[in-house]
C-alpha cells in the first residue's frame, strides 16, 4: 500500500517534470507553466461565472445521461429478446456506433439549433449505442439453460425477467452504462464546443478565441479531473455489479 | 448457443429494407416540407450532390488533403502507440500507474489543444496531424498492451522450448499471439485519427473536407455540405467495415474471446 502511494506521488511529480520541461521548451505561448496553470484553475474556482459553467454543464450530461441509458437499455433489451430483429439491427448499430459523430455537428445544429437541446443531442448520440450494444448482448448470452430452468419453474415472463435475466445480464450492462456514460460526457462537451451558449466546453472555445492558454490548460485540467472522477467512479460501480453480488 | 439460427439471407434482405425504409421516409419528409430544407436535404439530393462533386473534381484537393492528413495521422499513431504500449507492458508498476490516466483520456476533447498546435506548428498539416496523432495514439497503446496480456503462457513456453531469439520469439510467436488486439488498435486508432483531424480543420484549416463542410454550412450551402458529410462518412464506414473484417478474421482464427 505504501510503495503504492509513493508510486503515485513519482507519477505525479513526473507529469509535473515534463510538463515543465514542455513549457520551456516550447515557451508560455503555447504551454502555460505548470504553477500558473494550477493557480488560475484555483482562480477560476473562486468565480461565480465558473461554477455557471460547470452547473450548466453538469445539468446536460446529467440529462443525456438519463437519456442514454434509458433509451438505451429499452432499445438493448428488445433487441437481445427478440432474436430476429436482433440479428437485423446488429450491424447496424455497430456501423452507427463506429461513426466520428463530430462530424454529424453541423446536422445537429440545423436540427436543434444553438443551446442546451444541441448539447443533449450531442452527449445521447454518443452514449445510447455502446450502451444498446452492450445490454443486447448481455441478454443473449444468459446462458440458455437459465431460461429453461426458469420455464421448468413455471415462472411468468415478468418474475422471469425480474429473477433471472436482470441479475444475469446486469453485470454486462453496467459494463456498457460505464462506457456510454463516459462517451455521453465526451459528446456533452463535444456540442458545448461548437453549439453552446453556456458551459465549461463553451468557456473553453471563447478561451481559444482569444487565446488565452493559460485559461485553456486550466479548464482542461478541470474537465480532465472531472472526467477522471467520473470514470473512476463508474469502474467501483462496475466492480460492484460483478462481484458483490 | 444452442439457439436456432435464422437463415442469413433472410436477416440480410430485412436490413436492406429497414435502411431502404429508413432513407424512403426521409426522402418523403423532406420533399413534402415536415423537414424543411434548411435543416435537410431530401437523400436523394445528397447523392446527387456526392456525384457532382465526385465528378467535377473541384473538392479533389480537399479531399487528398484530408486523406493524406488522415493517412500520416495513423501511421504515426500507430507506430508510437505499439512502442509505448509494448514499453507499459514490460513496465507493470508504471502501468498501473498510467492505466486509470489512459482510461480517462478519451473523456477529454483532445483537440482543444489544437489552438495551441497551431501556435507551435502554424495553420496548415502539421499541426493537424498531430492532432489526430494524438488523438489516435491513446487507443493504440491501451490494445497493444491488452494484446500482449493475452499472449498465452504456452506460446512464450513453446518459443523458448524452441530456443528462439528474443526478436525472432517477438515477431514469430507473440506478435501474432496478439495480433487480434492490435488489429483493434489500428482501427481504433484510424477512426480516432479521422476524429482528430476532421474536428481540427472544422475549427481553422486552409483546406480539408472538415474546413468544407463547415464553411459550407456557415454560408447556408446545404448542398455541398451534405454532399461532402456524406462522402466523408461513407469512406470512414468502408474503411472501418474493411478493419472491422480483418479484425473478424483474426479472432475467429486465433479463437480468442
Amino acid at each position: 500500500m505504501t510503495s503504492r502511494r509513493l508510486d503515485q506521488i513519482l507519477l505525479a511529480a513526473g507529469v509535473l517534470v515534463l510538463w515543465q520541461l514542455l513549457h520551456w521548451a516550447v515557451g508560455p505561448d503555447v504551454v502555460s507553466s505548470p504553477w500558473a496553470t494550477v493557480a488560475r484553475a484555483i482562480e477560476l474556482m473562486r468565480t461565480v461565472a465558473f461554477w455557471g459553467h460547470a452547473a450548466a454543464t453538469a445539468s446536460a450530461f446529467g440529462l443525456a445521461s438519463v437519456i442514454a441509458i434509458a433509451a438505451g437499455i429499452g432499445l438493448g433489451l428488445w433487441l437481445g429478446l427478440h432474436r430476429f430483429a436482433g440479428d437485423v439491427a446488429d450491424p447496424i448499430l455497430g456501423t452507427v456506433y463506429s461513426i466520428p459523430k463530430i462530424t454529424l455537428y453541423p446536422l445537429i445544429l440545423l436540427v436543434f439549433g444553438l443551446g442546451i437541446s444541441a448539447k443533449i443531442a450531442f452527449g445521447v448520440i454518443h452514449g445510447i449505442f455502446p450502451i444498446a450494444i452492450f445490454t443486447m448482448n448481455a441478454v443473449r448470452n444468459v446462458a440458455p439453460v437459465y431460461r429453461r430452468t426458469a420455464r421448468v419453474m413455471r415462472l411468468s415472463s415478468v418474475a422471469t425477467a425480474a429473477t433471472i435475466l436482470a441479475p444475469a445480464a446486469l453485470p454486462e450492462i453496467v459494463t456498457g452504462v460505464r462506457v456510454g456514460v463516459a462517451l455521453t460526457l465526451l459528446g456533452t462537451l463535444i456540442g458545448e464546443l461548437f453549439a453552446a451558449t453556456s458551459g465549461l466546453g463553451f468557456a473553453l472555445i471563447r478561451a481559444m478565441d482569444v487565446h488565452a492558454v493559460t485559461d485553456i490548460l486550466a479548464i482542461t485540467m478541470l474537465i480532465f479531473i472531472f472526467a477522471a472522477s467520473v470514470n473512476a467512479a463508474l469502474g467501483l460501480v462496475e466492480r460492484r455489479a460483478r462481484h458483490g453480488g | 448457443m444452442t439457439q436456432w439460427h435464422l437463415p442469413v439471407a433472410k436477416v440480410a434482405a430485412v436490413r436492406i429494407g429497414v435502411i431502404c425504409a429508413v432513407v424512403a421516409a426521409l426522402e418523403i419528409l423532406c420533399r413534402l416540407g415536415t423537414i424543411d430544407r434548411v435543416t435537410m436535404i431530401p437523400p436523394s439530393e445528397m447523392a446527387s450532390s456526392l456525384w457532382d462533386i465526385l465528378r467535377s473534381g473541384r473538392f479533389n484537393s480537399d479531399i487528398f488533403f484530408t486523406l493524406y492528413n488522415v493517412t500520416a495521422a495513423a501511421v504515426l499513431a500507430i507506430a508510437a502507440g505499439f512502442f509505448i504500449g509494448a514499453g507499459l507492458h514490460a513496465l507493470p508498476r508504471l502501468r498501473r500507474l498510467v492505466v486509470p490516466m489512459l482510461a480517462a483520456y478519451y473523456a477529454v476533447p483532445t483537440f482543444v489543444f489544437y489552438p495551441l498546435l497551431i501556435v507551435a506548428f502554424g495553420v496548415g498539416r502539421t499541426a493537424l496531424v498531430v492532432m489526430g496523432a494524438l488523438f489516435g495514439v491513446v487507443a493504440m497503446i491501451v490494445n497493444t498492451t491488452l494484446g500482449l496480456d493475452h499472449v498465452p503462457p504456452v506460446v512464450v513456453k513453446t518459443g523458448a522450448i524452441m530456443r528462439l531469439g528474443g526478436a525472432r520469439q517477438l515477431l514469430l510467436m507473440r506478435l501474432p499471439s496478439a495480433a487480434p488486439h492490435l488489429v483493434t488498435g489500428v482501427k481504433l486508432a484510424v477512426a480516432y485519427s479521422v476524429i482528430g483531424i476532421v474536428a481540427g480543420e472544422f475549427i481553422l484549416a486552409t483546406a480539408g473536407m472538415g474546413k468544407r463542410i463547415a464553411f459550407s454550412y456557415d454560408n447556408f450551402d446545404n448542398r455541398t455540405m451534405y454532399g461532402m458529410l456524406l462522402l466523408l462518412l461513407i469512406g470512414v464506414m468502408i474503411v472501418n467495415g474493411a478493419l472491422s473484417a480483418w479484425e473478424r478474421r483474426l479472432h475467429r482464427r486465433f479463437g480468442q474471446r
